[in-house]
């Protein structure tokens, strides 16, 4: 049997995630966003990142508040039920606590993006921004008149990022993993990332994976690591494990309106909650009691035998 | 995410809690009705969040119980959610779709021409449909907003697309500094010069005072008025010289049936305040 490939989150990221890198977050946008992951990145001082996603919600905020990110490929970048990012608002307009670049993207061409790295060609066209100051002002996105018919379409160039790390269901140690519910841009971004980080809710055996080969939609061997992190996507839901804390986003849109508010915000919830294990103790057992499931939901099995 | 809770400024206040008391519904359920009644039955739907679900739920509870939902996170959805939902990825969302498939799923759907209509919240709209989500102003300073999500993808390659907002002059401008969507750019032809795809563009812009739609030369017009407000009114808050249609109408009062559904789907008017 191959070596299993569990580790720390804290060794996860110092192996395979160096300042500098580009890196998508949040594939599977309002769900199973990979906040643990994002923490780590805080607490082991990355710099100059380049965070790829449609949306991440508070967690690309959060990074770009602690100074990780120097620029951001995002189509929307804010706190999703409650607004506006102030963390990201404070560095486009004031470059606190530094400059960052914003590229800036549609849900639709940064999907194409991501699935034209993924087939491994140069770009892939649409019509999707024609006639947009998204096409005007993003260097990725270029107008060319089609080879085959009488028509402007938009190149959207491939987008390759050194690493996607994706929160998941369940997966083997090889990283053989499930997904399930809302999927957004998570296969097309694991083909297209050239190393793919897994955090899982729950460790399976090989068989129970193997079991349900449709839902494995990140093979192992393109993994790097799998990291076993219950909790590791609060305050973002994962579907069958735990709802979204939708107090916890409202709570961070108040506690982050002035940069010193975000500063303790940090402090308290990133830099000395030392691990996931600390901060799920933060957040509360009764807290992470009532955003568990209430009523499970099976599917119906089905039959692979022959 | 497209639209969707995403835009900006999507949670409508009522005008003055003496005019729902008096008119039994407020303003937000006025605009609720108004967006379901730009739902045809068997249409293909972008959601969206907040008002649309709730126009989108009333659609298919009385008078389009064949339109099918489609969400961005690609879930496309027949039935209603069992709970209130914030974003399109709360677990509600996901548990008895008819689907839960990749991004590309369902853009694929609108890139073909399939999607009928799509809802979109905005900053910003133009006299020409233009919709702006990336940039807004506060006493002249710029304010970065989140930007398109999916709303740019979805004003371009929709059928028809229907945009939500509180009708105040800075929101409704002349120009929008910034098209994150574009509608109908400058006027008449605009959107196919650009390669935009032959029918599509704005359709509807519903407001808190009225119903505003655009004339075969891409401009705005009011079209409807909400009952107790005045065409002056409206024209006093919008930023440019907005024209007036020759068979103005009053935008229908929400049916009981209409309210119903939205009441029982927001009993607390989280939304529909």
């Amino acid at each position: 049997m191959a070596e299993s490939k569990l580790m720390t989150m804290r060794d996860a990221i110092a192996r395979h995630v160096p300042s500098g890198s580009m890196v998508l977050l949040g594939a599977q946008l309002e769900q199973m966003i990979p906040f643990a992951a994002g923490h780590e990145l805080i607490r082991q001082g990355r710099r100059d990142l380049t965070v790829v996603g449609p949306i991440s919600d508070i967690l690309f905020d959060q990074m770009i508040g602690a100074g990780c990110v120097s620029r951001v490929m995002a189509a929307w970048v804010g706190n999703v039920s409650a607004g506006v990012g102030y963390c990201f608002r404070r560095a486009v307009e004031h470059a606190v606590p530094r400059k960052i670049e914003v590229v800036d993207y549609s849900n639709f061409t940064m999907a194409l993006a991501l699935h034209a790295a993924a087939l491994g060609v140069p770009f892939l066209p649409t019509y999707a921004t024609l006639g947009s100051d998204l096409l005007k002002k993003n260097g990725n996105l270029r107008e060319f008149p089609s080879p085959v018919s009488e028509e402007k379409l938009v190149a959207v160039r491939a987008l390759r990022p050194d690493v996607a790390i994706l929160h998941v269901q369940r997966a083997d140690a090889q990283g053989n993993a499930h997904i399930w519910g809302s999927l957004g841009v998570a296969v097309d971004g694991a083909r297209a990332a050239r190393k793919i980080i897994i955090v899982a809710e729950e460790i399976a055996e090989p068989s129970v994976i193997s079991s349900d080969p449709n839902r494995t939609l990140v093979p192992g061997f393109l993994v790097e690591a799998v990291v076993h992190e219950p909790g590791g996507a609060h305050p973002s839901p994962v579907q069958g494990y735990y709802g979204r804390d939708h107090a916890f986003f409202a709570q961070y849109h108040e506690q982050t309106r002035r940069v010193e508010d975000f500063e303790d915000w940090l402090a308290r919830w990133v830099v000395h909650a030392s691990d996931r294990g600390e901060y799920l103790t933060q957040v509360g057992a009764e807290r992470i009691q009532s955003l568990g499931v209430k009523e499970h939901a099976y599917t119906a099995p089905a039959d692979f035998g022959y | 995410m497209g639209f969707s809770e995403r835009e900006h400024g999507l949670i409508v206040t009522a005008r003055s809690e003496a005019e729902v008391t008096s008119r039994g519904y407020t303003f937000s359920e006025l605009m609720v009705a108004a967006a379901a009644r730009e739902i045809g039955d068997g249409e293909l739907v972008f959601v969206g969040m907040r008002l649309p679900m709730l126009a989108f739920l009333v659609a298919r509870r009385t008078h389009a119980p064949r339109a099918v939902g489609l969400f961005e996170n690609g879930v496309v959805r027949e039935t209603p959610s069992l709970e209130l939902l914030y974003t399109m990825g709360d677990p509600p969302n996901l548990l008895h779709a008819t689907q839960c498939g990749q991004m590309l799923d369902v853009m694929s759907l609108l890139q073909q021409g399939r999607v009928n209509v799509g809802f979109l919240g905005a900053a910003e709209v133009d006299r020409f449909g233009n919709l702006n989500t990336t940039w807004g102003h506060r006493n002249k300073e710029m304010q970065r907003l989140p930007g398109s999500g999916g709303a740019c993808d979805i004003a371009c390659l929709a059928r028809r697309t229907v945009v939500l907002l509180a009708h105040e002059r800075g929101r409704l401008t002349e120009r929008v500094g910034h098209i994150t969507s574009p509608g109908y750019g400058s006027g008449n032809g605009w959107r196919r010069a650009q390669g935009l795809p032959a029918n599509s563009g704005p359709s509807a812009v519903i407001t808190t005072l009225g119903v505003v739609r655009f004339g075969d030369d891409g401009e705005a017009f009011l079209a409807s008025v909400h009952p107790g407000v005045s065409v002056e009114e409206v024209l006093a808050n919008t930023g440019w010289t907005l024209r007036v249609a020759d068979d103005l109408v009053e935008t229908p009062a929400p049916r009981d049936e209409a309210l119903a559904v939205m009441r029982e789907m927001d009993p607390n008017h989280f939304w529909t305040r």
